[in-house]
């Protein structure tokens, strides 16, 4: 049962992620990507990270997802489609891609993981919250004050760049 | 860990779609289909750091703690992109990547 779930999900991911790209009209990538994103989320549960699957869900299925479909019915006409990349743009893309899969590949399958045998940290909300404010050691309270200062700099930001200019004619 | 699946599967899984997200960043000249691709990529980076925390060192939490730092970076991102795609829109009425090399001094 966990075998075939994790085939299915990796076969959507893989699929969604392809047509994601390739698809022609912007809004049905934007649905392709939330599907891939919801697999994703399925993996993370498939690996007992219920916290990771759940910020996967909310933030990037539910956030990040709805940011770009906004954005896209506000900058898009709806049957609006893509003209075909031209071919030199088409060819160089594919095969940077099928040379980085092929070199990466490669490096994975000439080394050997080993899993380790040592017993498996149970991951609730209590762990996760007391290693995300502590100093000790497995304490993880600078990146987590410097991803808050991150999201402010970035929610003034965003603000800043999108604000209406006023027409300085119409002050005098 | 997931009975009966190797590590590489994972691995295998992730590396297609990271460069799935390259090829796609390189072929499309639209600002949000880019915006997009990006996203594949940074997602293909978070598997790649859970399952080797699951599968190599379980006993700790690196891997889950910064895959939570990306997705919080993924988030920052989103916005101030869609805040820019979104004042281009205004001055070029459209969002193709050729049109804002207008914008150049």
């Amino acid at each position: 049962m966990n075998v075939f779930m994790f085939y299915l999900f990796s076969g959507i991911i893989l699929i969604c992620s392809l047509l994601t790209i390739t698809t022609r009209r912007i809004l049905r990538a934007a649905v392709y990507l939330l599907c891939v994103l919801l697999s994703t989320a399925g993996l993370y549960f498939m690996l007992n990270y219920q916290f990771m699957a759940a910020v996967q869900l909310t933030l990037y299925a539910g956030g990040i997802v709805v940011l770009i479909i906004f954005s896209i019915l506000l900058t898009h006409h709806i049957t609006h489609r893509f003209k075909h990349p031209d071919l030199v743009k088409l060819i160089m893309g594919v095969g940077t891609g099928v040379i980085g899969i092929g070199l990466v590949l490669a490096t994975i399958f000439s080394n050997s993981f080993q899993p380790a045998s040592v017993q498996e940290l149970p991951v609730d909300m209590t762990v996760i919250g007391t290693q995300l404010l502590s100093t000790e050691k497995n304490g993880y309270v600078l990146p987590f004050e410097l991803i808050s200062i991150l999201l402010l700099a970035a929610m003034i930001a965003a603000i800043v760049i999108a604000k209406k200019e006023k027409n300085k004619n119409t002050e005098i | 860990m997931i009975q009966g699946i190797p590590l590489e599967h994972f691995l295998v899984v992730s590396t297609i779609m990271f460069f799935i997200g390259v090829c796609g960043f390189i072929i499309r000249r639209n600002l949000i289909t880019m915006l997009m691709a990006v996203e594949l990529i940074l997602n293909s980076v978070n598997i790649n750091f859970v399952v080797f925390n699951r599968y190599l060192y379980p006993d700790q939490l690196q891997g889950q703690f910064f895959s939570l730092f990306i997705v919080g970076i993924a988030a920052a991102e989103a916005s101030v992109a869609i805040a820019l795609i979104i004042n281009i829109y205004r001055k070029l009425k459209n969002i193709e990547v050729e049109n804002v090399s207008e914008l150049k001094f």
